[in-house]
């Protein structure tokens, strides 16, 4: 990595402490989604926020070498599948596509409720995630190619 | 004071706000004015007691607004010229579009009054959510289990989008192959 890549010492500097912060906050959107306003969507685009902050203060090419990209894609694809794979263990548990065959554990009010509902919210937040930020770095790339840098 | 002067206020704004980025030059300035359509319609969310569509539309506003900066800010941008406008046209499409909402004032009467929809499933939802699914938040067991064929749905959506996209850009940057082994 040059030193020049990216923004100031400043922004890398308070971004190195506030991006932990940022997916923290995002983790606990997803994790909470069935107790308070949020859940998968809204967390999963807290996080790809917090990576996208990654990738304008740091530079493209910094982000490359952090994490591997089309792992990322990867997680994103499995995740679809797994969703699909909950719904049809919703048919073996409990007789209907994506029926909520756990709901009877768990006291209402607490983190550990709702059967499917906080599994399906991790997996939507995973996938929005990852993919809302493999598509900003795809647009990137297509930039600078477009520009002929 | 009621929610819905607050609305108009809300909504006022936003009018404003596209009226000014329609017309500013600088194309970073109208960028920043469309924010305000975009964070009227958070707040409007926030008065309507919808605190779950307020927090996506807010993250979503601020990740569109990252991308237009990003897209244009560049000095390469070509600013298209001005089309000239068929007044004869504009006039009929006016004229138009006041007939049909003349015509349809009867329709908009027949409505219910506002804030007060009257949906027996949204009353069932209401009484039985908590129980059926044990989940606290009902908007996620609507979304999650009485409706989770549409969350299915919007997860296809956004998994072949993102297969579209990348697809595509992967063949435009192929021609210079040398961005091609960074995917």
């Amino acid at each position: 990595m040059k030193q020049s890549s990216g923004m100031t010492l400043i922004v890398k500097t308070v971004t190195r402490v506030s991006v932990w912060l940022i997916i923290l906050y995002g983790i606990y959107i997803i994790l909470h989604g069935h107790l308070t306003p949020g859940g998968g969507f809204a967390g999963g685009v807290i996080i790809a926020l917090a990576f996208l902050n990654m990738m304008l203060a740091y530079g493209r090419d910094f982000i490359k070498k952090w994490v591997n990209i089309s792992f990322l894609h990867d997680i994103e694809s499995s995740s679809a599948a797994l969703f699909l794979a909950i719904g049809i263990l919703g048919i073996a548990f409990s007789g209907s596509f994506l029926a909520n065959f756990l709901s009877g554990y768990g006291t209402l009010f607490r983190l550990y409720s709702a059967g499917t509902i906080p599994i399906l919210n991790i997996i939507i937040g995973a996938k929005v995630s990852m993919g809302l930020f493999v598509v900003v770095w795809a647009l990137s790339i297509f930039h600078i190619d477009k520009g002929g840098k | 004071m009621p929610v819905e002067t607050w609305l108009i206020f809300v909504i006022s704004f936003m009018i404003l706000g596209s009226i000014v980025a329609l017309e500013l030059k600088d194309i970073l300035s109208s960028i920043i004015a469309i924010g305000i359509v975009g964070l009227g319609v958070s707040v409007s969310f926030l008065f309507l007691q919808a605190p779950d569509l307020a927090i996506v539309q807010f993250l979503f506003e601020i990740f569109a607004l990252i991308i237009l900066v990003r897209a244009f800010i560049k000095k390469d941008y070509h600013q298209e010229e001005p089309s000239r406008v068929n007044k004869i046209l504009v006039g009929v499409t006016i004229i138009t579009l006041i007939a049909v909402f003349l015509l349809s004032v009867n329709i908009f009467k027949s409505l219910p009054a506002f804030g007060k929809p009257l949906m027996e499933t949204s009353e069932y939802y209401l009484a039985n959510g908590a129980k059926d699914t044990g989940s606290a938040n009902l908007v996620t067991s609507i979304i999650l289990d009485y409706r989770a064929y549409d969350t299915l749905g919007e997860v296809t959506v956004l998994f072949t989008a993102i297969l579209g996209a990348l697809t595509i850009l992967r063949i435009k940057s192929r021609s210079k192959d040398s961005v091609e082994e960074q995917l």
